[in-house]
């Protein structure tokens, strides 16, 4: 009994309607990486919030170290020895490392001596985990693997001996995220147990010693790293055989329709985004953009869609020159520019409106659903009820409030809207992030539909494996610039390189 | 000289003025600071005036008056942080019921306890507080400048007006030297870092809306049982909206805030000096025009063109635990 | 999953939530009667007889409600739009020259409707136009509306007495006020709509304005639920990501929402100047802007809620003056409070009985369909 770090007996778990963790078991030994594997929305989170406090499960026993115990809060969890690393960081943006360190662990209620005591300890955490980190740097200025160093440093400083890590390479390059995996490596041979939350089988084959699958709020099965493959475990995770490679024939590209020349892209902080980028998409072919979150990708998108001022550079869509210094989404979608946006819960529909509403937003001023400065109601109702029944949108209700479709039928909302105007050019961020596997085929289909009708669509998704799967052509964007140019059946591998920021990639691939 | 005199009289009411609005401006910083924007300092120094003037009059005491005070100021910073906190309202509708709240039931209940027309009754020595003499004042006052400085601008002020300057460096070291001002600044800009860390965030933003209402409970004890003696109906009369205005253009540091509060305190009594004479090159100003220079003045500060305020970020958001 | 509730029945939702809630505003207004040693029920009762109980209470309860109507939409307007506009008392202020200003130039020769013309179109555009500056600086300098507009209030209010006292009062006068208009500076009262109904309006100001402000609680509708300019304001209001998406322009949206709000609370001072005092005297908004607020709010900010909202907050003034006769003790600040309470409850409290009854409706619903959802985000 004294090997098994964590067990977990029972586990229940409802938000309201929705049952997130049903009846889940689990067996952590003490001193190995266990993954913990699932799509997204299968109750892995939860279940991790569960442990460190975050929520109460409605039922079901935790033990640690094979005691009992009810973690009623994150304080019990942090004394129980469990830290956790969040998948989106828990941290004071404008306070120093040191202060982020300390917060919740200041020792007494005047700061200065418990200042002194955590300089020293983040010195020996350091040293031994390789952990370098100044504590005197404000967060908001450290690079995202950095901030995720302090995470871990804060988990650590409070004395964790279970590490509990939610879905940590999501923002990390694939450089970062090796050397994410030897700190986990270290750690583990300094005796911790970590928990590795992941989507991505990869990750789960390179560094865990166990895994559980977990699929729809239950644990399917757990299987030693070793004697398991990627296929078994993505059956198990989607309960059936995965459709890896969508069905398309070859590309036949005509005219450009979309041309780029050296668009450089500020973001509001002040910082170049994107820095300098030049491509071209022509009429019938998908151009892929493939790159780690956050390298500019969607500020390429905003400001090609017209929603973010370009600094310099030149557009032209159909052969005619967009003035890239002012925002107008409007006057590009009349010239037949359609934009589904990566935030569709933010940008792409009003949750409070509902469908009908959603469906002509953008589009309220075209003829189509207007007379003179009055909605047509009607005209809108019916138009929502034709792409309810063309895109199979469920439930079938033009006057349901957005926020209550799942996220597959909110993203084919946004999907109706942005192909039924039959644009030239189709931009997608993010097709199928949060959608159900159903909807995921539905949607990649209708994006090679798209492309065989002739039109011209740029894709950035940061799932490489959908890249790969959709584009005729796949530009890696790395920094703000496009880094390179590959066909999509080059290896993983070499992508990978690019993504990270190598320059010399090919020679690194060979 | 008679400039120099002119100069330390006005600076004298100056420093009388900024006393209820620096206390208010520090009582809402500590709110807003933990992320609960609060636009009820109004109404909270006005309750707390009233029941600082009725206690004082009724028990005889300034000190149970000040008790007075602090207590119905908290129990309405309590509602605030009930509404706010816990059932994650709107703060901003929040403060203007508050100050609804105590605009009325002041009135009403002044009325039926006192039958003076809304006033409590005038308060007599020992009910309300008075003025100190610093060491040596009448010894120093004949020493030219210096002394006239020291003893007409320093010294005979009320306690509670060298407790409010006292609060300003004391603010700062709770805010960056001790563990609640670290979590405190860390529940306004990110409420999910703290509980995460194992705090309470709902207990902290408590406790930050309680030093809220204590501090407004010695603002209105100040009006009336220092400033005046008793309360009148309506008596903060925009104090509260100024102390707000200070806060913002103080961008939510202590410092910055005593700064704030003596310029739109040294407008107030420059105001009041200036009514009816007639400026050098201008000529009579309407008193009315001096009455509202300092909202003009705060608007042109809040277009932004001395820099940019940036408030906490979290602050006016209900804490929501994602899933 | 991130509707924070389950659903509700739409009967409960707009209906049983907020009756709750403002029965539980009016019953802490109870204690406090109770507290002052009076009768709460007695209040109550001497509160709709003084209201309702005769024609001319009617007519003071609907001339007081018209007010309100006004302020309310103003304050509904704002709210489409995700801002906050607590300036209604000053623009309402201010907008009173935009009514006073054509009845002191034209009722000397122009016939009343003209007048009236005039008036509307003047208290809109002055009401408009002190709201354009904040809403101008929130659009384009991000000064928070709710500062900037409380700020508005204090300014208009010195503004309005320099006018008073310094310009537009008669010479030889003392009173703070204009000089009283002629008659065709007067509006017609609506004797008749009583007569219908057999009732004596005797000497109630409830007067023509009261058919405007139902005009433009249709108007409100018409433009917020039917126009593309309606559409595009609660894009931002309720996401202003969205609505950058889809190339609303932001700081023209704000602006337009701000100057309709003003216009709307510009014209409420149509009713006491032209239809009551027939003259513009100090302080003639008398708190019917923040009123406005509570009006929104209990109104949900839906013209068939502000409606009557604002009668009900009629009532309360109306029938709070009649208490105040028999009840020295409960005078019209029992309304301020009251006010207060209805803004706390219907508005920052909104959801306190929320759960409570969700999880009711949610144990009878699964009752009846015996099952819950499979798992999901």
């Amino acid at each position: 009994m004294n090997d098994i770090a964590i067990e977990l007996k029972g586990i229940d778990k409802k938000f309201g309607l929705v049952h997130a963790n049903k009846d889940i078991d689990l067996r952590v030994r003490k001193g190995t990486i266990h993954g913990i594997i699932g799509e997204n929305g299968a109750g892995k989170s939860t279940l991790m919030s569960i442990l460190y406090g975050f929520y109460q499960a409605d039922d079901g026993d935790i033990f640690i170290n094979g005691q009992k115990i009810v973690i009623k809060d994150p304080n019990v969890a942090i004394g129980a020895g469990i830290g956790m690393v969040h998948q989106h960081f828990m941290l004071v943006e404008n306070f120093t490392v040191l202060e982020n360190v300390m917060l919740g662990a200041e020792e007494s209620q005047i700061l200065t001596a418990g200042i002194t005591k955590a300089r020293q300890e983040l010195r020996r955490l350091e040293h031994e985990y390789e952990l370098e980190v100044d504590p005197d740097a404000i967060i908001e200025e450290l690079p995202v693997g950095l901030q995720q160093r302090v995470e871990i440093l804060k988990a650590l400083y409070r004395g964790a001996e279970i590490l509990i890590l939610d879905e940590p390479t999501g923002v990390l390059t694939p450089d970062e995220a090796d050397h994410l995996f030897r700190i986990l490596e270290q750690l583990k041979d300094q005796g911790k147990t970590i928990l590795l939350i992941t989507h991505k089988l990869r990750e789960i084959m390179a560094v865990t010693d166990e895994v559980s699958v977990m699929r729809r709020g239950e644990m399917v099965a757990t299987r030693t790293t070793a004697e398991t493959s990627v296929e078994e475990l993505a059956e198990l995770m989607v309960g059936r055989h995965v459709l890896l490679h969508v069905e398309k024939g070859p590309a036949a590209p005509g005219e450009v329709m979309l041309s780029v020349e050296n668009l450089t892209v500020r973001d509001s902080r002040g910082v170049d985004m994107v820095k300098n980028v030049s491509f071209q998409v022509r009429a019938g072919e998908i151009v892929g953009i493939a790159g780690v979150a956050g390298n500019g990708q969607s500020e390429l998108l905003q400001a090609v869609s017209g929603i973010r001022r370009a600094v310099s550079g030149k557009v032209w869509l159909d052969g005619e020159p967009v003035d890239v210094t002012s925002k107008d989404p409007s006057g590009l979608r009349q010239r037949g520019l359609a934009h589904v946006p990566e935030d569709r819960q933010h940008m792409g529909l009003v949750l409070k409106f509902d469908q009908s509403e959603n469906s002509i937003l953008g589009y309220h001023d075209d003829p189509k659903y207007s007379n003179g400065m009055f909605l047509d109601i009607d005209a809108i109702r019916k138009d929502a009820v034709d792409k309810i029944e063309k895109y199979d949108i469920r439930p079938p209700n033009p006057r349901l409030k957005t926020a209550n479709f799942s996220g597959g039928n909110q993203q084919k909302i946004v999907l109706a809207r942005e192909m039924e105007r039959d644009p030239k050019v189709l931009i997608i961020g993010q097709p199928t992030r949060g959608v159900d596997v159903g909807a995921i085929e539905f949607i990649h289909k209708r994006i090679i539909e798209m492309r065989d009708a002739g039109k011209a669509v740029l894709l950035v998704s940061v799932e490489l494996d959908e890249i790969r799967s959709l584009a005729d052509r796949v530009l890696v964007m790395f920094d703000g610039r496009i880094v390179g140019e590959r066909a999509p059946d080059t290896g993983e591998r070499e992508l990978g390189l690019l993504m990270a920021g190598v320059a010399d990639a090919e020679e690194a691939a060979q | 000289m008679e400039y120099f005199d002119t100069l330390i009289v006005i600076l004298q009411s100056t420093v009388r003025v900024s006393v209820p609005l620096i206390l208010a401006a520090l009582a809402g910083l500590y709110s807003e600071r933990a992320g609960i924007f609060d636009i009820g300092l109004e109404g909270k120094m006005l309750a707390a005036a009233f029941a600082g003037g009725a206690a004082a009059s009724v028990y005889g005491s300034a000190i149970i008056g000040l008790g007075a005070a602090i207590f119905v100021s908290v129990c309405l910073a309590l509602v605030h942080g009930f509404a706010s906190i816990t059932q994650r309202g709107n703060q901003i509708v929040s403060g203007v019921a508050i100050n609804f709240i105590a605009l009325g039931a002041t009135v009403i209940l002044g009325q039926a306890w006192f039958r003076q027309g809304g006033r409590t009754p005038q308060l007599g020595e020992g009910e309300r507080f008075t003025t100190v003499e610093l060491p040596f004042a009448a010894e120093l006052a004949d020493i030219p400048i210096l002394g006239s400085i020291y003893s007409n601008l320093l010294s005979g002020h009320f306690l509670l007006t060298y407790f409010a300057f006292a609060l300003v460096p004391f603010t700062w070291w709770v805010l960056y030297r001790t563990r609640f001002g670290l979590r405190l600044r860390a529940v306004g800009e990110n409420p999910g870092a703290v509980d995460t860390a194992g705090i309470s965030v709902i207990w902290l933003r408590y406790r930050a809306v309680i030093c809220c209402g204590i501090l407004c409970g010695f603002a209105g004890a100040y009006l009336s049982m220092a400033m005046t003696a008793g309360f009148v109906k309506g008596m903060t009369a925009g104090k509260g909206f100024i102390a707000l205005a200070a806060l913002i253009f103080a961008k939510w540091k202590p410092v910055n805030v005593m700064f704030a509060c003596l310029l739109f305190g040294f407008l107030d009594a420059m105001s009041i000096r200036m009514q009816g004479n007639a400026l050098p090159l201008i000529g009579e100003v309407p008193v009315q025009f001096m009455q509202a220079l300092p909202y003009i003045l705060t608007v042109i500060l809040l277009a932004g063109f001395i820099g940019k305020a940036i408030p906490p970020r979290a602050g006016g958001v209900p804490y929501v635990k994602e899933r | 999953m991130s509707a924070p509730y389950a659903k509700l029945p739409a009967w409960v939702d707009y209906g049983l939530i907020p009756l709750i809630n403002l029965t539980v505003a009016f019953a802490v207004a109870g204690l406090v009667v109770l507290a002052v040693g009076e009768s709460p029920v007695r209040a109550a009762g001497l509160m709709i007889q003084g209201a309702f109980g005769y024609g001319e209470g009617i007519g003071f309860t609907l001339y007081y409600a018209t007010n309100f109507i006004f302020t309310g939409l103003a304050v509904a307007v704002a709210f489409h739009c995700g801002l906050f506009n607590i300036g209604g008392e000053g623009q309402a202020y201010v907008a009173g020259l935009g009514v006073a200003l054509p009845c002191l130039w034209l009722d000397q020769f122009a016939p009343w409707y003209l007048v009236f013309l005039a008036a509307i179109v003047g208290s809109a555009l002055a009401g408009a136009a002190w709201a354009l500056i904040p809403g101008w600086l929130q659009a384009k300098r991000g000064s928070h509306v709710v500062i900037t507009t409380i700020m508005f209030n204090f300014i208009a209010s010195s503004l309005m007495v320099y006018v008073l006292v310094d310009v537009l009062k008669p010479a030889g006068s003392m009173a703070p006020q204009t000089r009283a208009f002629a008659e065709s500076g007067q509006l017609p009262r609506l004797d008749w709509m009583f007569s219908w109904a057999g009732v004596d309006m005797g000497g109630a100001p409830f007067n023509l304005s009261f058919l405007l402000a139902l005009v433009m609680a249709c108007v409100v509708w018409a433009v917020i639920w039917r126009t593309k300019l309606g559409y595009e304001i609660r894009t931002m209001g309720h996401s202003p990501s969205a609505a950058r998406y889809a190339g609303i322009r932001e700081s023209r949206i704000i602006i337009i929402t701000m100057m309709m709000s003003g216009a709307l609370a510009g014209m409420m001072a149509l009713n006491p100047i032209m239809g009551d005092q027939h003259r513009m005297q100090l302080d003639f908004v008398g708190g019917a802007g923040f009123v406005g607020i509570a009006v929104a709010l209990m109104g949900r900010s839906h013209p068939v809620g502000i409606v009557p909202a604002a009668i009900l907050f009629g009532m309360l003034y109306q029938g709070g003056a009649e208490i105040s006769f028999e009840m020295p003790q409960i005078s019209r600040d029992m309304i301020t409070i009251i006010q207060g309470l209805v803004i706390l409850f219907a508005g920052a409290l909104e959801n306190m009985f929320r759960p409570a009854i969700t999880t009711f409706f949610a144990t009878m619903g699964t009752a009846r369909a015996g099952k819950t959802l499979p798992a999901g985000e």
